[in-house]
């Protein structure tokens, strides 16, 4: 990896708690503190939904960046978790959902989105490139479609609504501050758990077989399994990320794993970068600001609100235009301007 | 890690709120992508021209309209709605157009119970009929109230025995299936089949090339670019079934549709609410109103039953705005009071509220025309008027049908 940060520190002495940069220190408590000050909406909404678009991005973000393996079925596996929760826990479609507990339907969803994703994994690690972003599709839309025609288990069209989440330990989690909380707890253990996983042996070897698979094999790894291990792997941060959307929006319907943000995950992870863990949340953030906020700015502007998917296709295009690596590149390339010998132009280290 | 400090100094430019105590912030929800969009951006006109006839005042104060889009799920409807309320903190929402979309809007105005949500034109029947919410009001009818009539006039007058349908696949079309089966079986006509296919369907060859061929007339429940592709797609198939028409099928964003697919509705019955040719001097007026707040390139020929739906709601909203003199206090009590018991005399006909804030209306029969100029419109063949949501039977009865849906309800001759 370039980026020194994903693939381990590579100064010395400290504890692993010092090496902490201060700029993760600042990020952490900024968040902890934003119930403090901020409103309702932008708890829930804003931070809420960027943590778990941020989520399912991550683990495109795990199998792309680290993989090499573009796989556009991480909306569906969260689409599923969310669909697992609604059958088998409560919902307002009591003809289908069983009123399970959550202590059952939760690891149900978990498990059942991570054997689906291996299914998945297992299809596509026989593919590459462009190949395996179409059959990931595939299976996206097919899900999207079989979702929409199923009324047995699916409900169809309408899907499940009245889904709440559990009032564990007496707390309501659909509140927005519990919410925002329970949204964060999640986004930074799975950051953690990623950054943690890309530097094991399984994270190493993985990031070696996707720079040469042959080399790896010859050296003895099992390239098949490493990639279906990433895929099943992946599936927990998406199906956290699905139950928490179905919880945040309180229904799942085909909609929500539809074609369209299957497509928003993978541009959610490229604008944000796919460099490190950090980048989908970025990304995701910058997503949600344009989603909620773009036709404000075209009506303050003077414009026709209607077109505020251009502002939005716009915004996405100058990022991907000015730095194919996303916002991380464009960081990265702002911080090695100062560095960059101004004679030959390759980056000196400064002592 | 800096990303994030730069991300924390943008995000908080947007967190503080303002709030204007003079203005009046008022929410829009319409459909503005997706297969809805023309009927969204309709609607959004008939909300201005409501906004402008009252030079966008009410009660004394000046009205802040924010526009939020959403493209027919019920996600996005909530999304949309969530930013409105909580971010832009308006104490009025007129919305939604979809019917799945009013469903979960009256779930979420549960939650606000200082927001008052005014239907835009979504037609579910669960929005009011099941488990109502205190502060969601429908000044248009549901789908099946748009059927009234249909089912009697196709089999007394066209002379239909059977029919087949084929509609989208939610709550809305079951709704409006629902309001034609009442009557039609009632009359003493069979329903053969009934066709689901999904919403935003773009290619309909596998539907056509299975649709029976052994019934009078095919029932069309499609709306904006599902009917208009259908339509194509079932004249280059050399189809010529006769077609009766549900309310969003010969609705103005189809008629006025480009090419020749149209014209198959020529002749077509239909029923909603409104008939664009009726000679009422309410309706003229308001269609004169529409065509000229708007340049010809920016509308239909003719206002849409969005177009209306969102204008009704404006006004209900506004002329009670007024009568309370703008005062929204004591969680708008004295607001809601006056919308539930406003006689609205919309130009489409009178309309009040039942006891669930549904509205009770006038539903028109119609039958498609071309006009002198060569564009498509909806000629009145008959008013049913004082259509409720039970459509005149007893309320236990018809609650007994269950939840509208693909097999709800039974086609028998009585109930």
């Amino acid at each position: 990896m370039a980026d020194p940060a994903a693939n381990g520190n590579t100064d010395s002495g400290g504890s692993r708690i010092g090496r902490v940069p201060a700029g993760y220190w600042l990020a952490g408590a900024f968040l902890l503190v934003v119930p403090s000050f901020a409103s309702n909406f932008v708890m829930y909404q804003i931070f809420g939904w960027s943590f778990i678009l941020g989520m399912i991005s991550l683990s495109l973000m795990f199998l792309a960046g680290y993989g090499g393996m573009f796989s556009l079925a991480q909306m569906t596996v969260a689409g599923l978790a969310g669909y697992v929760v609604a059958i088998c826990g409560t919902s307002a479609i009591t003809d289908i959902s069983q009123n399970w507990p959550w202590y059952i339907n939760i690891p149900a969803a978990l498990l059942i989105a991570a054997i689906f994703a291996t299914i998945v994994g297992w299809l596509a690690v026989r593919t590459e490139g462009i190949y395996t972003i179409m059959i990931t599709l595939a299976v996206a839309s097919a899900f999207f479609y079989f979702t929409r025609q199923n009324y047995v288990l699916f409900n169809g069209f309408s899907g499940f609504n009245g889904i709440f989440p559990p009032q564990l330990f007496g707390v309501d989690w659909r509140n927005p501050i519990a919410f925002y909380y329970l949204a964060l707890f999640w986004a930074v253990f799975w950051y953690l758990a990623v950054l943690y996983v890309s530097r094991s042996p399984m994270g190493l070897a993985l990031q070696g077989i996707r720079d040469n698979p042959r080399r790896m094999a010859a050296l003895g790894f099992d390239v098949t399994l490493h990639r279906v291990a990433a895929y099943t792997f992946a599936a927990f941060p998406a199906a956290i990320g699905g139950i928490l959307l179905t919880w945040q929006s309180a229904q799942i319907s085909p909609g929500t794993a539809g074609i369209g943000p299957v497509i928003d995950i993978l541009v959610i992870a490229v604008i944000g970068g796919l460099r490190h863990p950090i980048g989908p949340f970025v990304g995701a953030f910058v997503y949600v600001i344009l989603k909620s906020f773009s036709i404000d700015i075209l009506v303050a502007l003077g414009m026709a609100g209607e077109r505020f998917q251009l502002l939005i296709g716009l915004g996405f295009l100058a990022i991907v235009f000015w730095s194919p690596d996303g916002l991380l590149g464009l960081w990265a390339k702002l911080r090695d301007l100062n560095r960059r010998d101004p004679l030959i132009g390759r980056l000196v280290r400064r002592l | 890690m800096k990303t994030r400090t730069l991300l924390a100094v943008l995000a908080a430019t947007f967190l503080t709120a303002t709030a204007h105590a003079q203005t009046l912030k008022v929410g829009a929800l319409a459909t503005l992508e997706g297969t809805y969009t023309a009927l969204g951006e309709d609607g959004m006109r008939g909300l201005r021209l409501a906004l402008s006839q009252a030079n966008n005042m009410a009660g004394g104060r000046e009205i802040e309209i924010i526009v939020a889009g959403t493209d027919a799920s019920p996600d996005s409807a909530v999304r949309a709605a969530r930013k409105v309320v909580e971010q832009d903190g308006v104490e009025l929402l007129i919305g939604p157009l979809s019917g799945s979309e009013g469903i979960a809007l009256r779930d979420y105005s549960k939650t606000q119970p200082h927001v008052t949500f005014i239907n835009g034109i979504s037609g579910a029947q669960e929005t009011t009929f099941v488990d109502p919410s205190e502060n969601f009001f429908r000044f248009n009818m549901d789908g099946a109230q748009w059927s009234a009539g249909l089912g009697e006039y196709i089999y007394n007058v066209k002379g239909y025995e059977t029919i087949a349908t084929i509609a989208e696949d939610y709550s809305f079309t079951y709704t409006q299936v629902l309001g034609l089966a009442l009557g039609y079986c009632a009359a003493g006509g069979e329903i053969t089949e009934r066709i689901w296919v999904p919403l935003g369907t773009k290619d309909f060859a596998s539907i056509i090339a299975a649709l029976p061929d052994d019934v009078d007339a095919l029932y069309l429940g499609l709306g904006g670019g599902d009917a208009v592709n259908f339509l194509n797609q079932y004249q280059q198939a050399g189809g010529d079934a006769q077609l009766v028409g549900g309310t969003i099928m010969v609705d103005g964003t189809v008629l006025s549709s480009k090419g020749d697919a149209k014209n198959a509705l020529i002749g077509v019955p239909s029923s909603g609410p409104q008939a664009d040719t009726w000679d009422d001097p309410n309706w003229q007026a308001f269609v004169k109103a529409y065509q000229d707040e708007f340049p010809p390139d920016q509308r239909f020929p003719s206002p849409s039953l969005m177009a209306t739906g969102y204008y009704n709601a404006t006004t209900a909203a506004v002329s009670c705005l007024n009568e309370v003199g703008g005062d929204l206090s004591d969680g708008q009590a004295a607001f809601r009071s006056c919308l539930s018991n406003l006689v609205l005399d919309a130009p489409n006909g009178e309309i009040k509220l039942d006891g669930n804030r549904q509205a009770i209306g006038t539903n028109f029969i119609s039958e498609v025309v071309e006009l002198e100029d060569g564009t498509l419109a909806t000629q009145l063949v008959k008013i049913v008027p004082n259509v409720n949501q039970t459509l005149g039977i007893d309320p236990e009865t018809f609650a007994g049908f269950g939840v509208p849906g693909r097999d709800v309800p039974e086609c028998k001759s009585s109930y």
